[in-house]
């Protein structure tokens, strides 16, 4: 079911046993969900829930991510040690919460010596939903904003991800030719994207789930392939404005 | 008991830090390893740190931080007894990434994690050049983020703030009157090379909070800030060229006069006879030389680290976490949250 392409490139990690049974640690905090779990990944089967922790909380991600992780572990009869690599939701999402998923995936990998993938958390969202048609994942950007892509009934990504007024995206909607929609986005913005009146089923998909994320990242994981660097996709910049010129504190 | 490996990591502002030292069975501090990757850069044309810019250049930094720290100690993650993380205070989103990555490494390896005050860490970096600290000291901490006086009754045991700032940091002063004067940012280093060739009596700027009835030890440097400002301004509405250097003397001059006097008069007000300096001003030159001149005039026993372990560093968070664990402090719960206005009295979060 995974094909490995010959140009993946092989891995320095020795570790694991090569295409069996792959643990996997999945984690996300691009959304409200604080998510960990613990995922059976095998090459001929669809990857096997073993346990999860998922909080909904924008602002705890950074006391709850690790506490859950080793939660999950815990109630899949597992421990750090037996992880053989780490899938993580690389956004894009509210800079803060985001920045917690890839900083511990990213040090669980170093002091483990085990692969981190990112993967786009929109993708894992698009699996999760199992649409088998043309799909919209949004999810909510704040400032009343929403992050979005756009999936062909396979899954696969052919627009996006972006950050937009759903407004603005709701004059693009009819031309993208769309049939579902997924993601807390959607279901937020249902009205002003004007889904019903395009004729687009609202799905239950909410928010990643650890196995959508190792779908996301199933074919590198499965071949040891080296993961890209853990890099948030931000998709805006920073707030900073540079000084104008200084202000007199004296009456001219 | 054998040597224990404290790892220490800091993110509270624009300096990614980790920092590895040994713990001896006496409860000596020795430094093995200290690396810093600063994003000072990227903020120096927003003319002070932005915390989002700051928060994104952390994420980057830290494993290739913790690779460089571990290679220069020459140990590795599996070695480390136990991990200090600056916890509070500083910026929210960068406190976090740090904090993030502290907990990972910590539950990766089953090691205990202690989540530290930043503060408590610019006073225990002292102890990684000067030795122990002795039972009663004052600390003056002095730096782009805090100004300070603080009495220091053993690091992992009572540290109790005794003045602070009521407006600007001491170096955000400096920042600020760099720009007047049209020098880069950050304003420590331009304008103790400025003041050098400067006249640092040449002009009267006030000294604040020095009146009878202010609080003798807290600071207050905007009144100084605006003061410069008016002076610069009359100086180009007369059509004269600005004395840069006289102005930047003078200014430090004002700085430095009130920070060691308000630290004298505390240390012989509380009867303790050693002055610790430590943060990103202790290194201006004006400021430690005063220092030196009066502390020896009171009697008083004057420690400064050496600039590096001034500012931030990781360094710093591995040594008040070394006495920690050597004061027998059970670890911080992995739940732990990051404070960004955690009170300095709080050396620990529980
Ligand atoms: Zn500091």
């Amino acid at each position: 079911m995974f094909h490995l392409d010959a140009d993946v490139k092989s891995s320095r990690f020795r570790h694991a046993v090569p295409l069996t049974t792959v643990l996997v640690l999945a984690l996300d905090t691009a959304t409200p969900a604080v998510t960990a779990g613990v995922v059976d990944l095998t090459p001929d089967s669809p990857p096997r829930l073993l346990a999860q922790r998922v909080t909904l909380d924008a602002k705890a991600h950074g006391e709850l991510l690790t506490p859950h992780l080793l939660r999950a572990l815990a109630e899949a009869g597992r421990s750090l040690a037996d992880v053989d690599a780490i899938v993580v939701g690389a956004g894009p999402g509210p800079f803060t919460g985001l920045r917690v998923g890839l900083a511990t995936a990213g040090a669980l990998g170093q002091a483990l010596d085990r692969p981190a993938y990112p993967v786009p958390t929109p993708d894992a969202i698009a699996l999760d939903a199992h649409s088998g048609v043309p799909l919209l994942v949004a999810t909510d950007a704040r400032r009343r904003e929403v992050y979005w892509a756009a999936y062909d009934a396979a899954g696969h990504r052919t627009g996006g991800p972006h950050v937009e007024r759903p407004a603005d995206l709701a004059e693009k909607l009819s031309s993208l030719g769309l049939a579902a929609a997924a993601g807390e986005g959607a279901r937020i913005y249902a009205d002003v994207l004007g889904l019903a009146g395009l004729g687009v089923t609202l799905l239950d998909a909410a928010h990643p789930t650890p196995v959508g994320l190792v779908r996301a990242a199933a074919r590198e994981v499965l071949a040891r392939a080296e993961p890209a660097p853990l890099t948030p996709l931000y998709l805006r910049r920073p707030d900073a404005v540079e000084p104008a010129a200084r202000k007199r504190v004296t009456r001219a | 008991m054998t040597d224990r490996l404290i790892l220490g990591i800091e993110s509270s502002c624009d300096e990614t830090g980790v920092g590895i030292v040994r713990l001896g069975p006496d409860g000596a501090v020795e430094l093995l390893a200290d690396e810093v990757a600063s994003s000072v850069e990227e903020h120096a044309r927003f003319g002070g740190v932005v915390p989002e810019v700051a928060s994104r250049a952390h994420l980057e930094a830290m494993l290739p931080t913790m690779r460089r720290a571990l290679d220069g100690a020459g140990v590795e993650l599996a070695d480390v007894h136990s991990i200090a993380v600056t916890a509070g205070p500083g910026l929210a989103g960068a406190l976090l990434v740090g904090v993030s990555a502290a907990k990972a490494y910590a539950a990766a390896l089953g090691k205990p994690l202690y989540g530290v005050n930043h503060l408590a860490g610019h006073v225990a970096a002292d102890t990684l050049q000067h030795g122990p600290l002795p039972k009663r000291c004052l600390a003056m901490l002095v730096s782009g983020g805090h100004t300070q006086l603080l009495l220091v009754e053993g690091l992992a045991h009572s540290i109790t703030e005794v003045g602070s700032t009521v407006d600007d940091a001491a170096g955000e002063a400096y920042d600020k009157v760099a720009r007047l004067l049209d020098l880069p940012y950050p304003g420590g280093p331009p304008i103790d090379r400025m003041a050098a060739r400067g006249d640092r009596c040449a002009i009267a700027f006030p000294r604040g909070l020095t009146g009878p009835r202010d609080n003798t030890y807290d600071f207050s440097f905007s009144g100084l800030k605006t003061a410069v400002a008016r002076w610069v301004e009359r100086c180009e509405r007369a059509g004269e060229e600005v004395p840069v250097a006289d102005v930047a003397a003078s200014f430090q001059e004002a700085v430095a006069d009130v920070l060691t006097s308000k630290a004298i008069r505390a240390a012989k007000d509380l009867r303790v006879d050693t002055l610790v300096i430590s943060g990103g001003v202790a290194a201006n030159s004006r400021l430690s030389g005063l220092a030196a001149e009066r502390c020896a005039e009171a009697g008083i026993e004057l420690r400064v680290p050496r600039p590096r372990l001034c500012t931030d560093n990781g360094a710093m968070i591995a040594a008040i976490g070394a006495h920690l664990v050597a004061a027998g402090r059970e670890p911080s719960p992995l739940d732990l949250s990051t404070v960004p206005g955690l009170p300095v009295g709080t050396v620990q979060i529980v």
